[in-house]
């Protein structure tokens, strides 16, 4: 399998093969854009266009100066690509929580951010740019990164397969363009977090399977006799993913060069089709993905043994089973037959012990290195992430019991909801494991400033608060003015009403956003200043050291 | 994996399970119990669910899907739920249709049935344009003063209910159209300036120059009178509205009222008679009526 790099110095047979695929697309988006029926599939065409040949460029010119140098050095790790993964999420983190905010206070003051003239700052345009640029760019990026540094050090491998990573990191980067440029465009195919329309979901695809082959490819020839259980959690998301992704885009466009498409599903059937794919984008992206980066870095971090084997064998099995059953659960009280409302709900209810059993994991790898949640606040920040993994997947279950789902759907709690998981977990984790890797990475004694990840630390957990409990008091609130009757029966509010009961909580939760925001920025700089070797020279005592071997020395033969 | 010594975490005292992967081991500690026993009672929970509610599909050849011991089905809790309401409502509704609006104002049930209702159907049917409460909008009219374009009186508003303002799919609306005297070119801009000072005038306010306002009385009269009446106190069977009163529905500044007098303004309302019911409609005049200025 990895004759795909054996030939020594210069450019090798997976640089041509990823530059045959790359010309093939150059080709097809050159057709496209020649015979484009609406004008947004022809800038589309045009932007792949632009986008390969800038790829085949590129790569002619570096081939040309390669002479002898093995590209692919097998001794070597593949690091530059997760280096440039570590800003790329902070560039695609800082864009989405700003869009974010735009949003907020589009809800808040509706009338201060409408821009008639221009729709594509429309609320129903910048929604989605907001949840993919968190989910799929800011979080995607995270797991690339993660998931390429932490694969290669656990199996004591080079990534697999010379070009094809850098085609995935490439091509992941292109299908987030073209996915956020289309919303401003107005092309959807209206499905929550699988909105991009079809060709963009062919490309991913493809880029995908690249990203699996990568993987599997690392694992097969990987130099330790035992797959990491980080391993095991990152195939799972990619994998899930892969079949989740396909299955809920199954459509048919109406031509080649037309933006549109019809979906294969219709009604109920595409309802719970979108929900299995929602709710397993929560599942495989946001947890057991992120589960995965959980298992390197806090052990690597407090340098503890992960606390119990036998517990994360059985809360990994038993996670991945469950979950894939729980999506019903999105559609409670709907046209959905109830039989599949009750089985949503309860394996929901069974889902809580084993999301449980990774935060157990995480946070009783601590045992005997406590004094580390008090002296360095990236260890705090992601045992704090734990914290929010756990309460939120405490409330998810408990948001699924349908009795409590009639009060909590569609209201204000289900975004509080998402937002502790998505801010604390998802976010805290990511922020953790980006602070080691830039320290990491560029080989520092410790990051620029430590005080500044203090500020970050705190700023960002007093804007999850802001925002957790303004939406919980107006999605109860809503919910509760919803279902209010007057002695005859009558509603007792209106609609507008509930709206207008709401924007106090608004006004709050904007300004939560703002201080995450604010946080997310002061981490910037100080991962900038980390990577170009800048240190301040007040730094407490307990700043951590760096622990990352050299990683020639680390290509040593198994024992 | 070592087989032979043990390789015991220093801390914790526990054994390991010599596997190392970068640096990083695993504690051989078992589950714990609290979490184990807490997720058998979730699963004992959720296997009762299951067998008191509907949690089977039906599969083929085997009927429809399981309704559990409860026998209980949402689409029937509902349809029950529907009908109960359905009937407490069918006597008072009933009546409602049949009382005319006077007699609904003062009997007290029924009009405190009516205006619960027409509250409620307010809040989600009119309160969009006209705001909440009827406090109204630029462009909207103002429910809860006792200024009316076209008439304040219980069947009045009834009428308007049912059959909207210049709304053309229905024969019976309220109709009328003011010219747009500048974009028809019926008036030059110099009268149309005219016409505005001699509005500003009769509204009381003061028009910045008296020798315009006094041309635009003669204009006024042979263009405007005719629907706004001579002195300008409106005509409600056209519902051209009063302007010497303080009510400006779009706008009272000189440069609205140019705007006004150039582009014309005919507001429009749909009718509700084929959207909302009888009864609905009626406890929305009732309610409408009582909001401040029913005549």
């Amino acid at each position: 399998m990895s004759s795909l790099a054996l030939k020594r110095g210069g450019a090798d047979q997976s640089t041509w093969i990823v530059s045959g695929i790359v010309g093939l697309f150059a080709i097809l988006s050159l057709y496209i854009a020649a015979n484009a029926t609406d004008r947004m599939m022809g800038v589309h065409a045009l932007m792949f266009l632009a986008a390969t040949i800038v790829w085949l460029v590129a790569t002619g010119m570096w081939a040309g100066k390669l002479g002898t140098r093995d590209p692919f050095d097998e001794t070597k790790y593949e690091d530059t690509l997760v280096k440039m993964g570590v800003f790329a999420s902070m560039f695609w983190a800082i864009a989405g929580f700003l869009v974010g905010i735009l949003i907020a206070c589009q809800l808040t003051w509706p009338n201060l951010f409408y821009f008639e003239e221009w729709g594509w700052t429309n609320f129903g345009r910048l929604r989605p740019l907001h949840t993919s640029a968190v989910i799929f760019a800011f979080g995607g990026n995270v797991l690339l990164a993660t998931s390429f540094y932490v694969v290669q050090r656990t199996t004591r491998a080079r990534l697999f397969g010379g070009m094809l990573p850098w085609f995935v990191y490439w091509g992941y980067q292109l299908f987030i363009l073209i996915a956020g440029t289309g919303y401003l465009m107005g092309i959807t195919q209206s499905k929550e977090y699988a909105e991009p329309e079809w060709y963009a979901d062919l490309w991913l695809t493809i880029v995908w399977v690249a990203y699996l082959l990568v993987f599997l490819g690392t694992l097969w020839k990987r130099k330790e006799p035992h797959i990491y259980v980080a391993n095991w959690f990152y195939l799972s998301f990619i994998v899930t993913i892969a079949m989740l992704h396909i299955v809920n885009n199954l459509s048919l466009p109406v031509n080649l060069a037309s933006s549109k498409s019809y979906q294969l599903f219709s009604g109920v059937q595409d309802a719970l089709t979108q929900w299995w794919y929602g709710h397993n984008a929560v599942g495989f992206f946001l947890t057991t993905g992120f589960l995965a980066i959980m298992y390197y870095f806090i052990p690597k971090r407090v340098n503890r043994p992960v606390y119990s084997y036998r517990l994360s064998i059985v809360h990994f099995w038993s996670l991945i089973f469950i979950y894939i059953w729980a999506g019903p659960h999105h559609l409670h009280y709907t046209a959905l037959p109830q039989w599949a409302q009750t089985l949503g709900m309860t394996f929901s209810i069974m889902l809580w012990m084993p999301s449980w059993g990774g935060m157990i994991n995480g946070v009783m790898t601590l045992s005997g290195a406590w004094d580390k949640l008090r002296t360095d606040p990236v260890v705090r920040m992601m045992v704090v992430s734990l914290a929010f993994y756990g309460m939120s997947t405490f409330e998810g279950p408990l948001m699924s019991v349908r009795a409590v789902n009639s009060l909590s759907h569609y209201t204000e709690w289900g975004i509080g909801h998402v937002h502790s998981g998505a801010l604390g977990w998802v976010g805290f984790i990511s922020f953790g494991a980006l602070y080691c890797l830039a320290q990491w990475l560029w080989k520092r004694k410790s990051l620029y400033s430590v005080a500044l990840v203090e500020w970050h630390f705190w700023l960002a957990t007093i804007g999850i608060v802001f925002y957790m409990v303004s939406m919980w008091f107006a999605g109860i609130t809503e919910g509760l003015m919803w279902r209010a009757y007057n002695e005859f029966g009558f509603l007792e509010y209106s609609f507008v009403e509930t709206v207008e009961a709401k924007h106090i909580s608004y006004i709050i939760r904007m300004a939560g956003g703002l201080l995450y925001f604010a946080g997310a920025v002061i981490m910037f700089y100080n991962l900038v200043r980390t990577a170009l070797g800048h240190e301040r020279i007040n730094q407490p005592d307990s700043a951590p050291a760096a622990s990352n071997p050299p990683a020639a020395a680390a290509l040593q033969p198994a024992e | 994996m070592s087989d032979h010594t043990k390789d015991i975490d220093q801390p914790t005292g526990v054994e390991t399970t010599g596997h190392e992967w970068d640096g990083i081991k695993e504690l051989n500690n078992p589950l714990p119990r609290w979490w184990l026993y807490i997720w058998y009672a979730t699963i004992a929970i959720s296997l009762v669910y299951m067998v008191v509610m509907p949690a089977i599909p039906a599969l083929p050849g085997l009927g429809t899907n399981t309704r559990g011991i409860s026998n209980h089905s949402d689409r029937d809790v509902v349809a029950a739920q529907i009908a109960e309401l359905r009937t407490e409502r069918m006597a008072a509704g009933s009546a409602l249709v049949e009382a005319s609006l006077e007699e609904i104002e003062t009997d007290r049930t029924l009009q405190q049935f009516a205006m619960a209702a027409g509250e409620s159907a307010f809040g989600d049917n009119c309160a969009t344009c006209h705001g909440a409460g009827g406090r109204g909008a630029k462009g909207y009219p103002t429910l809860a003063d006792d200024v009316w374009l076209w008439d304040g009186t219980l069947d009045g508003i009834e009428y308007t209910l049912r059959h909207g303002i210049r709304h053309e799919d229905d024969v019976d609306t309220r109709f009328s159209l003011m010219p747009a005297f500048g974009k028809d070119r019926l008036l030059t801009s110099a009268q149309i300036d005219d016409v505005v000072a001699h509005v500003m005038t009769i509204a009381g306010k003061e028009a910045h120059d008296a020798a315009s306002a006094a041309r635009g009385a003669e204009t006024f009269a042979s263009q405007c009178a005719s629907c706004h009446g001579v002195d300008g106190t409106g005509d409600r069977t056209l519902g051209a509205p009063d302007l010497t009163d303080h009510e400006w529905l779009f706008g009272g500044s000189e440069r609205e009222i140019y705007t006004t007098v150039y582009n014309a303004r005919n507001a429009h309302m749909p009718a509700w008679g084929g959207r909302l019911d009888d009864a609905t409609i009626k406890s929305l005049a009732v309610y409408v009526h009582s909001l401040g200025g029913g005549e």
